[in-house]
């Protein structure tokens, strides 16, 4: 657990020594490429469990990063990517046990399904902004474990009993080329690729013309607006994508948990999922990084302090850090590459 | 006289091998798997200590308290016990990495009475890979007796199938025309138990069945699911409801002047957080069952075995409630494993674990009605199979008829 924290929070300091060997390197390059060497070579040291705590950080993260698309990039707001979550693991699971396909097939699926369903619910959200909007998503990741229950349902979905994913195997190729491999770390290193390609998707898509226009309605719709920019179409692309990613990552969870019930994917995850993307920073796609990590390990250490009280001091760890830190870990991240500036002005 | 002395060697050598068979017995080697070695055992636990079910946490703090108690007492076979208990916030992905953790990082012998079904439902797969034992877990569904599937993994209470086919019996005899309306909560619980009464009833119950109405757990009041049960025109009505809802039903029942046969399923059977606050005078002549004594019910006031327990929660876990019946159960269940652990003697590894616990022969709890004992085998991974029937008269439930059992299955 220790040891996974420190990968995420690792990566600024020793950002800090690479940049002062090298100046003239940009610091944010240099911490991203360190966090990247970190996160491929700390499975080869860890105990199978921690591989499995990363994965779910990984899924967390990713999860997190389409949150930041919707809320950061256009500026909606949504405590339904639970609803999304679920649909993806379903999807997932539903695929892998009861059709038998691939469980690597079933990511595009699970994303392909996600984005409609979320393009289709971004057309009402049209009608609605701000905390209306949060409240019609909040309405669906109330009703989404209810729905995932129905008796009609249960046929494909097992109902209130869930159902149980086979963890797969790694590929026989890896076997051949002489490297044992445990299913964890597959999966991990799976996890590990489909997020970086998620990532530098994102990072694209924001940069472009369309995170450009999503960007503008953020901003200032009616401006957007005059500019000749769609508004209702990029609003529920938006929607769309962010869905979409959110449901590639519950297909992961499922996967990684090798369990799937209504249960897993309550409104508690919605919130959970909020948290994380405002601790990590709203709009700072790294950032998710962190709000994963502050999801899947601050609970622990919440409870490790005592267990009757783990409530209330999770409570308390989340108001120090928005008092410290109201722009999360995206101002830690400026506030370092600030100091590393003077530091390498100075020497 | 010649035939004289060879009985006398053949007795002599006779208990020269018993000797030789129970002092090998006796100094045995001692064996051991991860998790257990001479001073110490560790045992693992996963509890919904926050979250929607966090009422439940109470059961592994009695559990705690207990192998304290254990402790304090010079341990078991002088090994002392070390409980190490996590918050899973009944959430199925946070129990997996629990059970991991428990497993992997602590390196527990098992992992006992782990709470709920979803949580145990996701950890099962991964326990019989381990081949780590996930003994006595805390959920009435009727899937953890499987001994052939899953080897590592074993039930404790009634499910809750059985305790449906119990009420259904008591219905085909009492009111075998009768108009049966039940009211159950949409979830795993209700709808195993709702299940059992069903297949107890069989062909000739489908017909009585005027009303299967059910409810959400996050509804504030179910009066007006009672309204229409009543509506219905049903004499029979079956409450398969938790405490909060089990009150307002009586409740509102009795309000509303409808006088059906009224059953009442044993997760609301609590006098201190049920009948009391739902008023005695509604509850008289509720139908339920029930395996484990009620703390709060007079007539166990001078019961040796309830002493016991009142002693024990006054000295080791004074702020917990009695009348809250998850402490009897978290009393019991420690009970239980401690029981099972003393069998396993010198020979604690996780095989051994099963073998003991698949191997309970009439044994009878402080905490269990009298009458009702655990019993399992290599084939019968159920340990307690039986309950009781009892009738509310005055302030307390009069146990009667036998001990029923409701043959579980699939």
């Amino acid at each position: 657990m220790t040891t996974a924290h420190e990968t995420a929070t690792a990566a600024p300091a020793t950002g800090k020594a690479a940049a002062a060997a090298a100046p003239s390197m940009n610091v944010a390059r240099a911490a991203s490429l360190i966090t990247l060497a970190l996160l491929l070579l700390a499975p080869l040291f860890l105990k199978n469990f921690y591989i499995f705590q990363m994965t779910q950080w990984l899924i967390y993260a990713i999860a997190l990063l389409a949150l930041n698309i919707l809320t950061g990039g256009s500026g909606q707001f949504s405590l339904g990517q639970s609803a999304f979550y679920a649909v993806g693991a379903y999807t997932a699971a539903v695929m892998m046990e009861i059709m038998g396909v691939n469980y690597v097939l079933t990511l595009p699926a699970a994303g392909l399904i996600c984005f409609v369903f979320g393009f289709l619910f971004g057309l009402p959200a049209l009608r609605l902004s701000g905390i209306y909007l949060a409240l019609a998503t909040f309405a669906l990741a109330v009703a989404m474990p209810q729905v995932l229950k129905l008796h009609f349902f249960e046929h494909w979905t097992g109902g209130v009993q869930g159902l149980v994913i086979i963890k797969p195997d790694p590929p026989e190729f890896i076997k051949t080329i002489g490297v044992k491999m445990s299913q964890d770390m597959w999966l991990y290193y799976f996890t590990l690729v489909v997020g970086i390609g998620i990532y530098i998707a994102s990072v694209n898509l924001l940069a472009s013309r369309s995170g450009r226009a999503m960007m503008a309605i953020r901003d200032n719709q009616i401006a957007a607006a005059a500019m000749g920019v769609d508004v209702p179409l990029y609003k529920t692309l938006a929607f769309g994508i962010s869905a979409g990613i959110t449901g590639v990552a519950g297909a992961l969870g499922a996967i990684a948990v090798a369990f799937v019930a209504p249960d897993s994917y309550t409104i508690q995850l919605a919130i959970a999922l909020f948290l994380g993307m405002v601790i990590g920073g709203v709009g700072w796609l790294p950032g998710s990084l962190a709000g994963a990590a502050f999801m899947v390990f601050v609970p622990n250490i919440a409870e490790s302090i005592s267990k009757g009280l783990s409530g209330a001091i999770f409570g308390v760890i989340l108001i120090i850090i928005i008092f410290l830190v109201p722009h999360g870990a995206r101002q830690i991240a400026y506030m370092a590459q600030h100091l590393i500036g003077k530091i390498g002005k100075s020497s | 006289m010649l035939s004289l002395s060879k009985t006398r060697i053949a007795a002599v050598s006779t208990a020269v091998i018993a000797f030789a068979v129970t002092g090998g017995n006796a100094l045995a080697q001692k064996k051991y798997d991860t998790g257990a070695t001479d001073a110490e055992i560790k045992i693992g636990n996963i509890m919904p200590y926050s979250g929607p079910a966090s009422a439940y946490g109470v059961i592994g703090k009695v559990q705690e308290a207990y192998f304290n108690k254990i402790n304090a007492e010079g341990g078991i076979n002088g090994r002392k016990i070390k409980f190490i208990s996590y918050d899973d916030g009944y959430s199925p992905p946070k129990a997996v990495e629990q059970a991991r953790k428990l497993v992997e990082s602590d390196e527990v012998l098992f992992v006992f009475n782990p709470l709920g079904t979803p949580s145990n439902s996701a950890i099962q797969k991964y326990m019989n890979a381990k081949k780590v034992p996930q003994l006595f877990v805390a959920t009435g569904a009727t899937k953890w007796n499987d001994p052939k599937d899953f080897p590592w993994t074993m039930g404790w209470q009634p499910n809750y199938q059985s305790e449906g086919r119990i009420y259904a019996k008591y219905l085909m005899k009492e009111r075998p025309n009768g108009k049966i309306a039940i009211l159950y909560q949409n979830d795993d619980y209700g709808k195993d138990l709702l299940k059992g009464l069903k297949d107890g009833l069989g062909a000739k119950g489908a017909s009585m069945i005027a009303l299967e109405e059910s409810y959400e757990v996050s509804e504030p009041t179910i009066d007006s699911h009672i309204v229409k049960a009543k509506a219905t025109g049903a004499d029979v009505f079956v409450s398969i409801t938790t405490p909060k809802f089990g009150a307002q039903s009586i409740k509102k029942v009795a309000e509303i002047g409808w006088k059906p046969l009224f059953i009442l399923n044993n997760v609301a059977a609590s006098i201190g957080s049920v009948m009391k606050p739902a008023g005695f005078e509604n509850g008289q002549d509720i139908v339920s069952a029930n395996y484990a004594k009620d703390a709060t019910d007079p007539q166990w006031a001078n019961d040796p075995g309830m002493k016991n327990f009142d002693a024990f929660l006054q000295k080791y876990i004074p702020e917990a409630n009695r009348t809250d019946g998850s402490v009897m159960f978290g009393y019991n269940t420690a009970q239980t494993m401690a029981i099972v652990l003393k069998a396993a003697g010198d020979n604690l590894t996780r095989e051994n674990m099963m073998k003991q616990a698949a191997n309970l022969k009439d044994i009878q709890l402080e905490g269990l009605l009298p009458g009702i004992k655990l019993n399992t085998s290599a084939t019968d991974f159920a340990p307690i199979e039986q309950l009781q029937l009892m009738k509310f008269k005055g302030d307390k439930w009069e146990l009667f008829g036998d001990v029923l059992s409701g043959e579980a299955g699939g």
